[in-house]
């Protein structure tokens, strides 16, 4: 992790200078419950960027806003230069954004090998009529993807479990399926919903080393919420704050550890 | 002491085999005792005389198996496009049977307007890829995420749209199937066996082959193409698919459209074996019972199911029918599918639901 750290200063800033995706001003209602108020920050090119707050603070809100399961009532979501807040899911992953959820969303009757297939999807575009015949060229793109996936699962060391449905997997490893349908799609913007929630240490350590593997070697965009405030800080190179719903705090984990705001929040203030 | 008077008595009846074994037992004693208090014959009419007309006629037997298999082929057919829809949409649509109709009329209807009969069968695949396109559109789109009652009361809507459609195209009157013109067998064969003469029609005979070659052509496809994949991740979870770019739309054409073939198929053959008008629909309400015993989103569920109801209910009316005056084929098969709820709610083959509280 420290090796990672050191990396990530040593690159130009340039790089990582560009924001892939920015929102500003964006709110969320529910009726009469406000969800998000008014909430901006971007998430730059290569970098990891952690949501963080409290139970209710709008985090998942925020995701389900940047890949179209909510649309904001108010305010703009850019994403590659393009304005896109109405964005329907499949547009969404179809412009390269995946992620995973806070509750497993797998499809548990499906095999690991089948679950990571359907993150190809969109890549695989030989016509109904091919498929149906299960011939010539749909076969040949069947062959080709399989490859890719394959490489997924040896990248997740879960080459045991290909097989096996998903649904009678242990909570860790149906985690780490999930990862492996988004990471099929080849995201540019990989949206991950509390990727360590429930796991063991030993889980989590595996984990931060597939997100920051990712990172680094393909170059992936990561935005994750996570409540473990040390694996945020050791993964992250940046950190947005929300609390009830709003923006409270933005900056480096060393800024934002220190801002009197996030420590209110995080540990209560005496009054 | 005390700690073992403490202790409750083993609930043996929580087992389903020692709970269907007393039953069985009970079953098997009331029969005894029953025939030997029983100066009348009822009891000995109903246990032991339709036993005792298989074993001596079994080429009847054979017949009547027969019979009951090709409607239970058929009732399967049907019950495979619910399972379908009901898999990929959770919707229940009532208006399969319509459907039924709706395809078979439209094919014949092409046919007496002067298309000739393969050309009449695409264009009919063509109407129900309209259809599925435009229930995507009109009903589907607007009331997703509504709960499932309301779904389902749109598919009443649209059962009716459908027959009134149907009949101002159409007409109401009865039709014949075009079965010469699509080079379906006609006639029966006649086997010798078991010292009697079982006759096959040929029609049956190619509707069985026909109904499960359809049947493993859909199993492959969903198995193994991306699109049959698309829509086994839909029919397990609607956000994951979204997320992994699956259009829930396109999605849904797909799968109404499919179960527009398989109505279009059922049509073809049940219009063959007897005629074809809005009657039908009655006949498509068996795959309720079929549903019931095979569950609602298995697919062997629905064949198995359906191979159930057609010959139990067959055999039901040959050998014990005439007990009570004939005529239960028309409502045995609810009968055996209310049985069944007892001890299996879930179905044969459905998902058994274990929630967590």
């Amino acid at each position: 992790m420290n090796a990672h750290s050191t990396d990530i200063a040593g690159d130009p800033v340039t790089q990582k200078g560009e924001a892939l995706l920015s929102v500003e001003n964006v709110s969320l209602r529910f009726g009469g419950v406000k969800a998000i108020t008014d909430v901006s920050f971007d998430i730059r090119k290569g970098e990891i960027r952690a949501i963080i707050g409290p139970n209710g603070a709008g985090k998942t809100s925020m995701l389900n806003c940047i890949n179209g399961f909510y649309h904001p009532q108010d305010g703009r979501i850019t994403y590659k230069g393009v304005r896109r807040t109405r964005v329907r899911p499949h547009q969404a992953a179809a412009a390269g954004i995946a992620r995973t959820f806070q509750n497993v969303a797998l499809f548990k009757g499906m095999s690991t090998l089948d679950n990571i297939m359907t993150g190809r999807t969109l890549k695989m575009r030989k016509g109904f009529f091919w498929q149906a015949l299960r011939h010539g060229p749909a076969m040949a793109e069947e062959i080709e993807h399989r490859k890719v996936v394959e490489d997924i699962i040896d990248f997740l060391e879960i080459q045991h479990i290909r097989k096996l449905p998903v649904g009678k997997l242990p909570y860790g490893l149906q985690k780490r399926v999930e990862l492996g349908r988004a990471l099929a799609m080849e995201p540019e913007l990989l949206l991950l919903d509390e990727p360590m929630a429930g796991m063991n240490l030993e889980e989590k350590e595996d984990m931060c080393r597939f997100i920051l593997d990712m990172n680094n070697q393909f170059g992936t965009t990561i935005a994750l919420i996570e409540h473990d405030i040390g694996v945020v800080m050791d993964l992250s190179d940046r950190v947005v704050v929300l609390e009830y719903g709003r923006k409270i705090a933005d900056g480096t984990p060393g800024e934002v550890k220190t801002d009197q705001r996030v420590i209110d929040a995080y540990l209560g203030v005496a009054h | 002491m005390s700690d073992v008077a403490a202790q409750p008595a083993p609930n043996l009846l929580a087992k389903g085999w020692v709970k269907s074994g007393l039953i069985v037992a009970a079953l098997v004693v009331a029969a005894i005792v029953g025939a030997r208090l029983d100066p009348s014959g009822t009891i000995h009419a109903i246990f032991v005389d339709p036993f005792n007309q298989m074993a001596q006629a079994p080429d009847l037997l054979v017949q009547t198996i027969w019979e009951g298999l090709v409607s239970g082929v058929l009732y399967a057919l049907i019950a495979l496009g619910f399972v379908l829809i009901f898999k990929a949409s959770g919707v229940f649509n009532f208006a399969q049977g319509i459907m039924v109709v709706f395809a078979a009329l439209t094919l014949v209807g092409l046919y007496e307007k002067g298309v000739p009969a393969f050309i009449a069968v695409i264009l009919t695949l063509g109407v129900m890829f309209v259809l599925a396109a435009t229930i995507e559109r009109v009903v589907l789109r607007p009331l997703v995420n509504q709960p499932d009652i309301i779904l389902f009361m749109a598919t009443f809507g649209i059962t009716y749209f459908l027959i009134g459609f149907g009949e101002s195209v159409f007409g109401g009157n009865p039709k014949q199937m075009i079965t010469e013109q699509l080079f379906l067998p006609k006639g029966a064969i006649d086997l010798k066996m078991l010292g009697g003469i079982v006759s096959l029609q040929k029609i049956d005979i190619a509707a069985a082959i026909i109904a499960s070659l359809m049947i493993a052509v859909l199993g492959l496809f969903f198995q193994y193409t991306r699109i049959g994949r698309a829509l086994r991740a839909v029919a397990d979870s609607h956000k994951a698919a979204l997320s992994v770019g699956i259009s829930l739309n396109q999605i849904w054409v797909i799968v109404w459209f499919t179960a527009g073939i398989v109505a279009l198929i059922t049509g073809i053959m049940w219009g063959a074996r007897s005629d074809v008008s809005f009657a039908l629909e009655i006949v498509a309400l068996k795959a309720l019972p079929v549903l019931i015993l095979g569950g609602f989103t298995s697919i062997p569920g629905a064949i198995v199911g359906g191979l159930i109801i057609g010959i139990g209910e067959k055999l039901g009316e040959f050998y014990w029918g005439p007990l009570i005056g004939g005529g239960i084929e028309s409502w045995l098969a609810y009968f055996i599918a209310l049985g069944f709820l007892l001890f299996r709610p879930q179905g044969l083959f459905g998902d058994k639901i274990i929630e967590r509280i």
